[in-house]
């Protein structure tokens, strides 16, 4: 009946709430932990992306030409290259793509690679580069006299203009991203109607019904598919099982197997669809009832409402979620593996047929050479990645912000 | 007034018009192919299991193979006949139980800040940035394990101890990378608790760290639960990590400082180089896949099984 004596209740509340403010901390912190990792993480992959260089060539320039190199036409550079190379080299690379196609800054750099064999003798971080540069400079000079020392971003335009090359000097992530572009945009071809037909259905079409509720259950699960299982589906799908199709030969333009950039496609189609579903049907969702009845009491049919009124409400909604399903498509690698993308390849991608690589697939392959410089190239590439993502989202963003004002 | 001149037009018989029952191919043209492509998630399904099975079958049915050595043998070599899971389920245990014991505290220990203590300036940082964190492609992941986290296990620990791959360095980052999957799904689990209940510790005299652990958290512990199970899923599903990090070779080991294989980090390996069809490694690739199917599916259904009871409960 009497108010508890304050005597007796204050030590323990100080008690109490000297727990709360520790625990609070501790939650804080844990919560910060995910803000370090992201700092640290990008940290490492910028601090790879730039740094000194020591570069040395195993023939020196002088025994081929009296003149710099960079003084000379297309022609003389590439009689100089077939003067210098072995065939089989030449060879190799007539049939990857005929010499006299190449550019000049191409040939320079064959001829640099191949002939004069310029070569990373050792390379640094940037963080070493800025702490420690004349101790680095004084170490070149004692053991690699012949070499030259220069700070090299590994993000470049050479880096995003070249082909890919073994050299680490050359090597350019250009068919990469060309391949990751094209492979999107198929992707997105085969993709974006079929979820936004499947959403239509789901939230139009049927309420409540079992059919819903098994083809929603279906896909929420497929959704938690791990990507490598789609990968497999894929190559027993895609690649093999409709070979023919994937590999170009039922339209006679054949050359190889089924290991395409349509199989690809094809099989990132079925991972990300989940992804699209679940992301437009949250966007149709969103549009009011209202708006659905007072089409449906002027007399129009369920297609009508939804394909005039419906959709068009709807659309910012569809395009942020396709965004964010073609961000998600970009950075996956492990599918890719399965299908069998190339890890070493120069042409461009010319079609729905031709062999090709992707960025994550180059940054995986660079990640696993033992050679450091390999590490920089990944590093730039990482850069490269997430800048594309990074792009790709705050267009998701920016489109979402226009559409809702002109809504609203 | 087109009504009436179209009216007057028609014989006197058709002059009413069963808008109901007008034949409307155009709808139904429509309604059907929104049903076939939603029949193609259903389908995609039904091929995953299809060919998985298949395949698998083709697997176990080779002289080399049986199902109870496959289930228990600890020697995956392919090369010999031996096809023991062991080795590599062994190491994908290993990476996601690292994986989970890093993410779990954190992820849970961030929702309970997000949800419970932050204000709503802190949560508008701390949540995209989480987001950003999702959405980092697995590859860089992998790549950070390598160069940032493998150097610093092997300075903590020595470089005679740890190996140059290994799984502690991939599942480590596989935890970070779980993070913000555990703290928004239990941040969800959270938030679906109540006012009333906090209302009522509160009034009770209970600070806020006792409502948290002690109301809160209780109440939502099966969407915790549940987020822990996807959480799994996704770290026993993952590949690029372990194939980057983690090594090449099965190895049946405990320790994780040593070099060992994974499930995902195998068929990713194997896939990768020149295979050629119909052999037993072609095959054994797609038994390895099916288990990792079952297991992921099945941790999947649990968990949003639980949560949509979650759902109900509450609301």
């Amino acid at each position: 009946m009497t108010a508890p004596a304050p005597a007796r209740f204050a030590p323990n509340l100080a008690a109490r709430h000297r727990r709360g403010r520790f625990f609070r901390g501790l939650f804080f912190a844990a919560t910060l932990v995910a803000l370090i990792a992201l700092a640290v993480l990008m940290a490492t992959v910028v601090n790879r992306a730039f740094g000194l260089v020591a570069v040395a060539y195993a023939v020196d320039p002088a025994t081929i030409s009296d003149r710099p190199l960079a003084e000379m036409s297309h022609d003389e550079l590439q009689a100089m290259f077939e003067a210098n190379a072995s065939r089989g080299l030449l060879r190799r690379l007539e049939r990857e793509k005929p010499l006299s196609n190449r550019s000049r800054e191409e040939l320079l750099a064959l001829l640099v690679g191949e002939v004069l064999q310029e070569q990373v003798v050792q390379t640094w971080t940037l963080w070493e580069s800025i702490t420690r540069a004349p101790q680095i400079e004084a170490e070149v000079a004692a053991s690699h006299p012949a070499a030259r020392l220069s700070f090299r971003s590994w993000i470049n335009g050479r880096f995003l203009t070249q082909p890919m090359s073994s050299h680490a000097l050359e090597a350019g992530v250009r068919t990469a991203v060309l391949g990751s572009l094209l492979m999107g945009l198929l992707t997105m071809a085969f993709a974006i109607p079929l979820g936004v037909a499947t959403a239509v259905y789901l939230e139009e079409y049927t309420s409540g019904s079992w059919a819903r509720r098994i083809i929603q259950t279906n896909i929420d699960n497929l959704a938690g598919v791990p990507s490598i299982i789609y990968g497999m589906l894929g190559l027993a799908l895609f690649v093999r099982f409709l070979e023919p199709l994937t590999s170009g030969a039922i339209l006679g333009v054949a050359d190889s197997n089924g290991r395409t950039i349509l199989a690809a496609s094809l099989t990132m189609a079925l991972l990300i669809l989940p992804v699209i579903i679940i992301n437009a049907q949250e966007a149709l969702r969103a549009v009011p009832r209202s708006l659905r009845q007072a089409s449906f009491g002027l007399g129009a049919t369920r297609g009508q409402t939804v394909w005039s009124h419906v959709l068009p409400a709807a659309l910012p909604g569809i395009l942020t979620g396709t965004i964010l399903g073609v961000s998600r498509l970009v950075g996956e690698t492990a599918p890719l593996i399965i299908v069998g993308a190339s890890t070493y390849i120069v042409a461009d991608p010319n079609g729905l047929f031709s062999k090709f690589t992707a960025l994550p697939i180059q940054i995986y392959n660079w990640t696993s050479r033992p050679q450091p410089e390999f590490a920089h190239l990944a590093a730039a590439a990482i850069l490269v990645l997430l800048l594309l993502l990074l792009s790709l989202n705050a267009g998701a963003i920016l489109l979402r912000n226009h559409y809702r004002r002109q809504l609203g | 007034m087109t009504v009436n001149a179209t009216a007057r037009r028609l014989p006197a018989s058709a002059r009413t018009i069963d808008l109901v029952r007008r034949p409307r191919r155009q709808e139904a043209l429509v309604q059907a192919l929104l049903v076939g492509s939603a029949l193609l998630s259903i389908f995609t399904t039904v091929a995953i299991v299809f060919v998985l099975v298949r395949e698998a079958l083709l697997f176990f049915r080779a002289p080399e193979v049986n199902l109870v050595e496959f289930l228990t043998g600890t020697l995956w070599q392919p090369a010999v006949g031996h096809f023991g899971v062991w080795p590599l389920l062994s190491a994908t245990l290993r990476t996601s139980l690292l994986a989970v014991l890093v993410a779990v505290p954190l992820g849970l220990a961030a929702a309970i800040y997000l949800s419970e203590y932050a204000s709503a300036r802190a949560r508008g940082i701390l949540k995209p940035v989480l987001e950003v964190l999702a959405g980092i492609p697995t590859v860089v992941y992998g790549y950070f394990a390598l160069t940032w986290m493998t150097p610093l296990l092997r300075s903590l620990f020595g470089v005679d101890v740890v190996q140059f791959y290994n799984t502690a360095s991939a599942g480590l980052v596989m935890g970070i990378m779980i993070v913000p999957l555990i703290s928004s799904m239990s941040e969800d689990a959270l938030s679906a608790v109540p006012r009333s209940l906090r209302e009522a510790s509160f009034g009770l005299g209970a600070t806020r760290l006792e409502t948290a652990l002690r109301v809160v958290l209780p109440a939502a512990l099966s969407g915790i639960f549940a987020a822990m199970l996807i959480g799994t899923a996704r770290a026993i599903g993952e590949t690029m990590i372990v194939a980057i990090a983690a090594g090449a070779g099965p190895a049946f080991t405990w320790n994780p400082f040593l070099p060992a294989e994974t499930i995902t980090g195998h068929i990713a390996r194997i896939s990768g180089g020149d295979l050629s069809y119909n052999s037993l490694d072609y095959n054994s690739l797609f038994a390895l896949a099916l288990l990792l199917f079952c297991v992921t599916l099945g941790l999947n259904i649990v968990g949003r099984w639980i949560v949509s009871r979650l759902r109900e409960e509450y609301e």
